[in-house]
């Protein structure tokens, strides 16, 4: 009878989730195997929104190739683009006017806000409420009208150029800014009523998805599924680019190795992102946006690597040039692959309701993994 | 006790001024019915009508509670809901209907054909048997049965059987699993929903709908049965929204896990009969609950204030048990739109560690408390 | 004492419920965050930020004029080969060749809207619309050519 609804002869139920299905949010194919409940092993396939951008990004010029990896992971469009924008300058040896550099850093830091909203609505979505989700679009949603207004656009913005900035600010920009952080502190109090102390949500979060500090180490997650257990893994701290060395900021640190650490983590990170915007916005230096730079952008002979922090975690560029217009190879280190590579071992032996809220917390957004 | 009978039943115990009510149409038409021909035609007729009646009134309530649901849902959510299909988006579900009518219902080619185009209609017909021992107005009820509470509870628990039979015929491992996590949650949650309706028999000292409606006629039970009433109300609302497999307790359906769990598979008019039956079942056990602790019919009265009390008694009998019904619908959509859903093995910790107990804890102070007197 | 802490348990979870359910509780009864755009009945008084990327146009002046020398910096600057320049031979009145845009050929269907052939325009001959209901039937309806029929190139515009 139990061959017929296709189990292996073990006795095991394989079942997918994916490529369609709700809780993956894209394109994730993961093969589950099941005892009962329980998971056995999760295996996640990968291919299906494959578009090549790293060989695309070889036919293009290094203005042209900064506006595909919006596509890779979405939601953080603008720290992709900055990641790239800061690789190529590191090649040509481009100075980056400071307004530039401090505008860059209030955009990346809106940017986080707006992914960590977004992952917040979708991972309570998960979990069964439904609620939270159109209560996170609704902050989110001025975010997108102040990108709307000073890039022209709500999600692949293409604003950063190699030496600086497309376009200057909005002349309403640090006011729409302000008026965001005003209701994003009251708001960010409803989040908790509604989520974050609920005692089902709690229940379902505790001790789901255990990964310890050495196993997140040497599955080499960053980004939020790092610091939930324990890893210091902030570029921003780490290696500060642009200008975070010069802002006031926590590196957000939780111990508990568990899907609720690493909840509390983006929660606590979206209070950080508004004091580095509050530090900044009204300090925004006179000058140009943008530097000098040639018409057409040769990066010399050699290798060049940067890394940013993503909404997600660490972001690596690594482009091999040849002394070309175009580069000769380049490589994109995503931090959701990483961290995907850890939903196995975390997922052995919990139940099926728990993955999809560690696949919820660990914040996978399917193109940055499968680019 | 059979459906004769059953049409109108003479509630000698409150002799209220009443507006209008829907004892004297019913009473009306069995007479006229009773003139004109045999008490056999009588009877059948009378069977007749009350089926239609139950036919419409499921129709009825199919289309209200989807679009209360929708709207409800839009305004917890900051949205407006649905505003284009007739004024103010009434006219939404009827559209839905259609849609789901001339949609092909398709059966999966590896699945129990019988069995798959059976469970639907098992899931409906539970839910319409339930509508018999229910009042829905003074004197308005299909069949006033002297162990109708037993019978509720009874025929509730058949429900799981659809849902098992609609899971396994599908051939669907998703469908499986719904099922599986409904059998064992139906089960479990039966036993907290079934005693903490003890809680009310106890009390009552009757097992009939009908006496135990005419209890709460000097204050409903969950005022005057003080604390052990009010946490077997709370047990109740608690297990039915388990046993209704709504959110957050929706794990047979767990969209995020399993799509759509026990119906994954089905379509067109198939899949809007197990949703009409999940709608029908929220009614019925809110009408219940209604029933139970807030008084049904029974307007509401407040000890010696005989002016407010006759005010009171002024709103049609229709009127407050629907009221009442509606609300705790209400406070079931809530739920609904605020809590996340529990996993498994939580929802059993659930019951088995936490109602389960507390109900039985209860049952025995209720005990006390009817056997002593203490409620008013 | 095991009862006490059971007992604190069930009413702390209670009370966390209440109050996420006083949260939704607000919201169904208070509608002034609503956010809904009403969209197909709102399109008159919809207004759009003025730098929203929406396609590329070419403005014209009363003349039937516009600024584009024919020099395919944008065909260039295009990530996608959206824009194509073809390009004729004006003879000018003292009798010499004069390069200039017969055509300024711009396919919608491949537009990222990234902005890259504005910024490269050295004459600000193209600008972006802030038009963004493009659905066609026609896929064909999509390519586009952004100057007018006879339209030519303004004076002083090198």
């Amino acid at each position: 009878m139990f061959e017929e609804i296709g189990t292996t002869t073990e006795g095991d139920l394989i079942i997918n989730v994916g490529p369609q299905h709700p809780a993956t949010h894209g394109v994730l194919h993961l093969v589950i195997t099941l005892n009962g409940e329980t998971i056995k092993k999760v295996e996640p396939h990968l291919g299906y929104i494959h578009r090549s951008i790293e060989k695309m990004c070889e036919s293009l010029t290094y203005r042209q190739f900064i506006y595909v990896t919006s596509r890779m992971d979405y939601l953080s469009a603008h720290i992709n683009n900055h990641a790239c924008a800061m690789c190529v300058e590191k090649g040509m040896q481009i100075e980056v006017p400071e307004r530039a550099q401090v505008i860059r850093v209030i955009m990346d830091e809106l940017t986080r806000i707006a992914s960590h909203e977004l992952w917040w609505g979708a991972m309570a979505m998960d979990i069964g409420a439904f609620t939270p989700f159109f209560h996170a679009f609704r902050e989110r949603e001025k975010i997108n009208e102040i990108m709307e207004e000073t890039c022209g656009a709500r999600l692949t913005m293409n604003y950063y150029v190699p030496g600086g900035l497309m376009a200057d600010l909005h002349p309403d920009f640090q006011k729409k800014v302000k008026e965001f952080i005003v209701l994003f502190k009251r708001k960010i109090d409803e989040y908790d009523e509604l989520v974050t102390g609920n005692i089902i949500f709690i229940n379902r979060m505790k001790g789901v998805g255990f990964l310890s500090k050495e196993d997140a180490i040497s599955y080499g997650c960053s980004g939020p599924a790092a610091r939930g257990s324990g890893v210091n893994s902030d570029i921003r701290k780490l290696y500060p680019y642009a200008v975070y060395d010069k802002v006031q900021f926590d590196e957000v640190l939780e111990t508990g190795c568990d899907s609720l650490a690493r909840y509390m983590i983006r929660i606590r990170e979206m209070k950080q992102s508004i004091r580095i915007i509050e530090q900044l916005i009204d300090n925004i230096p006179e000058g140009d946006f943008q530097a000098k730079t040639k018409a057409v952008l040769k990066l010399p002979k050699g290798e060049f690597y940067t890394r940013v922090e993503t909404a997600r975690g660490e972001l690596g560029v690594y482009i091999v040039s040849e002394g070309g217009t175009t580069p000769y190879r380049i490589k994109f280190r995503s931090p959701g692959f990483s961290n995907l590579s850890a939903l196995d071992h975390m997922a052995r032996g919990s139940k099926l309701g728990d993955l999809v809220a560690m696949m919820g917390t660990l914040d996978l957004v399917i193109p940055d993994i499968d680019r | 006790m059979l459906l004769t009978s059953a049409f109108l039943i003479p509630c000698s115990l409150f002799k209220l001024q009443k507006m209008w009510s829907l004892t004297d149409i019913s009473s009306a038409i069995h007479n006229w019915l009773n003139q004109t021909f045999n008490p056999t035609w009588a009877l059948i007729i009378e069977m007749v009508i009350a089926g239609i009646a139950v036919i419409g009134l499921f129709a009825v309530l199919g289309l209200v509670l989807v679009l209360m649901e929708r709207r409800v849902a839009a305004w917890m959510q900051i949205r407006l809901g649905p505003n284009r299909v007739g004024p103010f988006g009434l006219m939404q579900s009827m559209a839905d209907t259609l849609k789901l009518l001339v949609k092909e219902g398709m059966t999966p080619d590896g699945a129990d054909k019988f069995l798959f185009n059976l469970a639907p209609f098992i899931a409906m017909m539970v839910a319409m048997l339930l509508m018999a021992p229910i009042a829905f107005a003074k004197g308005f009820q299909l069949w006033d049965m002297n162990i109708g509470v037993l019978y509720i509870s009874a025929v509730s628990s058949i429900m799981v059987i659809s849902i098992l039979m609609a899971g396994w015929a599908s051939n669907n491992k998703y469908s499986l699993m719904g099922a599986m996590r409904s059998g064992a949650q139906i089960v479990s949650y039966e036993l907290s929903a079934g005693l903490s309706i003890l809680t009310i028999v106890v009390l009552t000292g009757s097992l009939n709908i009908t006496d135990i409606i005419n209890a709460q006629a000097d204050g409903w039970w969950v005022f005057k049965g003080h604390i052990p009433v009010i946490i077997s109300f709370v047990i109740f609302i608690i297990a039915v929204t388990a046993e209704t497999n709504r959110a957050p307790f929706d794990l047979a359906e767990a969209e995020s896990e399993l799509t759509a769990g026990f119906h994954t598979e089905y379509s067109g008019m198939k899949f809007a009969l197990f949703f009409l039956a999940e709608y029908i079942n929220v009614f019925i056990v809110c009408a219940i609950g209604a029933t139970l602790f807030l008084g049904g019919w029974m307007p509401f009265h407040i000890g010696h204030w005989e002016a407010f009390n006759h005010a009171m008694d002024y709103i049609p009998s229709s009127v407050w048990f629907f009221g009442k019904t509606f609300f705790l619908i209400f406070v079931i959509m809530w739920f609904r739109w605020t809590f996340p859903r529990l996993r498994i093995d939580q929802l059993l910790n659930l019951e088995w560690k936490y109602l389960l107990p507390i109900s039985m804890f209860n049952l025995l102070l209720a005990t006390a408390v009817a056997i002593l007197g203490w409620h008013f | 004492m095991f009862i006490v802490k059971y007992i604190k348990d069930v009413f702390g979870g209670l009370k966390s419920l209440l109050i996420g359910m006083r949260r939704t509780g607000y919201y169904f009864t208070h509608h002034k965050e609503i956010i809904t755009e009403q969209y197909p009945d709102n399109r008159d008084t919809l207004v759009l930020a003025d730098r929203f990327k929406g396609e590329v146009v070419m403005p014209h002046d009363e003349n039937n004029e516009h600024r584009c020398t024919g020099c395919t910096a944008c065909e260039l600057a295009c990530p996608n080969a959206t824009l194509k320049v073809v390009t004729k031979f004006d003879i000018t009145p003292e009798g010499k060749k004069k390069k200039a845009i017969d055509k300024l050929v711009y396919h919608l269907e491949l537009c990222t809207m990234c902005n890259l052939c504005i910024v490269a325009c050295p004459s600000d001959a193209i600008v972006m619309a802030q038009t963004f209901e493009h659905s066609v039937f026609n896929r064909a309806d999509l390519t586009k050519i952004l100057n007018n029929p006879g339209s030519k190139i303004m004076d002083g515009v090198e």
